[in-house]
């Protein structure tokens, strides 16, 4: 196969969530010379985003979403160790987790393979997180960012908990905090005080990269 | 009445039974999986009622439209149910608390999901075509609590089979629908109120 045909027929099946023909599409290129960088950047990651903009528009629902994702986790275990060899530096480290009381994760799911494509380190914390667990992880890895996600209205008022515990340890100024989530806006994450809010997947990495600029330009001003 | 699909059976039987002057139009009961749409059909509706000289009640928790209801509800001076969600509706909002705060590994169902579970919660979420899906879905469960209305033997039976195919253990909790009844005579006597001048 062609380059060109293989890069799209990786996308297609991502697109579709064929897990093992993405699995053995993304081999197959490597074999073929094609690199890590461009598998992601030409097909994976255009394709995730294709299937975000389809679900916006109705045409995906959940298990559309979830197992497209679950196909490009798949390929992305097989670029990870080779994009690190690439010496492809990390573009920071973000820790992840969904707040306490919730369940939902398919959305945070979601956000981390996209953090990971675009080549930051994602320290998933997994659900329930209480805020003690985030404060220790933070403390442990020391992110750049830190995500909290959250589905229920009766779950989203721990993002105020979880910032006012950074707060307390001393860490708040440390750690650039994102919210998401279904019932989040950016209005209620104004509202709590948190840097950073995205309403999907690909519009919170780019959030992360603005905010992350805006940091380093404030660094070194 | 606006009603959701998951409550219009209970709503027109107690409707029936009180004798209410009101007619029940329920939205489809999918729509819990896209709320944010709810707000626009009921929205619609509201409309078109008050344009042909009815008062409108909307027989609605929240439902995940995270506000989208209140804001029609504001604008056009009709009243909702209060609660986030059907459970809230049937059980209390502070019992479903207080079973969350037990376990949040809580999945709930009522006698509405307990019918319909293949088709608004397997179907719905792809877990007949995709049955590997099942533990990206469900697996940080610990348990079932059934919130139930009417529980008929073959309801019970129908729940325990959806318990055995989470493998998990099946509480029940008798609600029934007086809670539901109560809010809607509310909402109907202030409706009516508010039209008298
Ligand atoms: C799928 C789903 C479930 C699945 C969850 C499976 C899982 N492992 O996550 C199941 C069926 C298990 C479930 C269970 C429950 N659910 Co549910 N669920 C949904 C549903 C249909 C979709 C949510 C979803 O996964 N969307 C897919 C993702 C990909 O979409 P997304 O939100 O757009 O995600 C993007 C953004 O949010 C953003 N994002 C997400 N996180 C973050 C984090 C950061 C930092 C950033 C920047 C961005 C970001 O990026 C994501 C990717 O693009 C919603 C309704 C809806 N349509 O929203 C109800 C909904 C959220 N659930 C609801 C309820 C009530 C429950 C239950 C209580 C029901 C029950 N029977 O017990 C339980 C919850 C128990 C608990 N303690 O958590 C309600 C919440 C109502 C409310 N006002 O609080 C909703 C709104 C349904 C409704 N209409 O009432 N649910």
């Amino acid at each position: 196969m062609r380059s060109e045909e293989l890069l799209a027929e990786l996308y297609d099946k991502t697109l579709t969530g064929n897990g093992p023909a993405v699995l053995d599409l993304t081999r197959q290129g490597l074999d073929q010379g094609i690199g890590p960088e461009t598998l992601l950047y030409d097909a994976l990651i255009p394709s995730l985003e294709e299937v975000g903009a389809r679900f916006e528009r109705g045409d995906f629902f959940v298990p559309e979403m979830l197992i497209a994702g679950k196909a490009m986790a798949g390929a992305l275990d097989v670029l990870r160790p080779l994009l690190a060899e690439t010496g492809a530096a990390t573009i920071g480290t973000i820790v992840m987790g969904t707040v306490k009381g919730d369940v939902h994760d398919i959305g945070k799911n979601l956000v981390n393979i996209m953090f990971e494509g675009a080549g930051f380190q994602v320290i998933d914390l997994g659900v329930q997180v209480s805020p003690e667990k985030f404060i220790d992880a933070i403390k442990t890895h020391k992110p750049d960012i830190v995500g909290f996600s959250a589905f229920l209205t009766t779950t989203m008022p721990m993002f105020k908990a979880n910032i006012n515990a950074l707060a307390k340890s001393g860490l708040r100024d440390r750690v650039i905090v994102m919210v998401g989530g279904a019932p989040v806006t950016q209005e209620y994450a104004d509202a709590v005080g948190a840097d950073g809010y995205a309403a999907d997947a690909s519009a919170a990495v780019a959030r992360a990269r603005e905010l992350l600029n805006q940091r380093k330009a404030m660094a070194s001003a | 009445m606006v009603c959701c699909g998951a409550l219009a059976a209970d709503i027109r039987q107690i409707a029936t039974r009180r004798g209410w002057p009101v007619v029940v139009r329920p939205l489809p009961a999918l729509l819990h999986n896209r709320p944010e749409k709810i707000a626009d059909y009921a929205e619609r509706i509201v409309v078109t009622a008050h344009a042909a000289g009815r008062s409108v009640i909307l027989a609605y928790a929240d439902c995940g439209s995270y506000g989208g209801l209140d804001a029609v509800c504001a604008r056009h001076g009709v009243r909702r149910l209060p609660g986030l969600h059907c459970y809230d509706v049937y059980a209390g909002s502070s019992q479903v608390a207080e079973l969350f705060a037990a376990d949040p590994g809580t999945y709930l169902l009522t006698d509405f999901l307990v019918r319909s579970f293949k088709r608004t919660v397997l179907a719905e979420l792809g877990l007949d075509a995709h049955p590997e899906l099942w533990p990206d879905y469900f697996g940080h469960y610990r348990r079932l609590v059934w919130l139930a209305q009417d529980p008929t033997p073959e309801l019970a039976a129908a729940a325990e089979r959806i318990a055995a195919l989470f493998r998990l253990p099946l509480t029940r909790v008798d609600t029934g629908t007086r809670r539901l009844e109560r809010e809607l005579a509310t909402l109907l006597a202030e409706t009516e109120d508010g039209r008298r001048p």
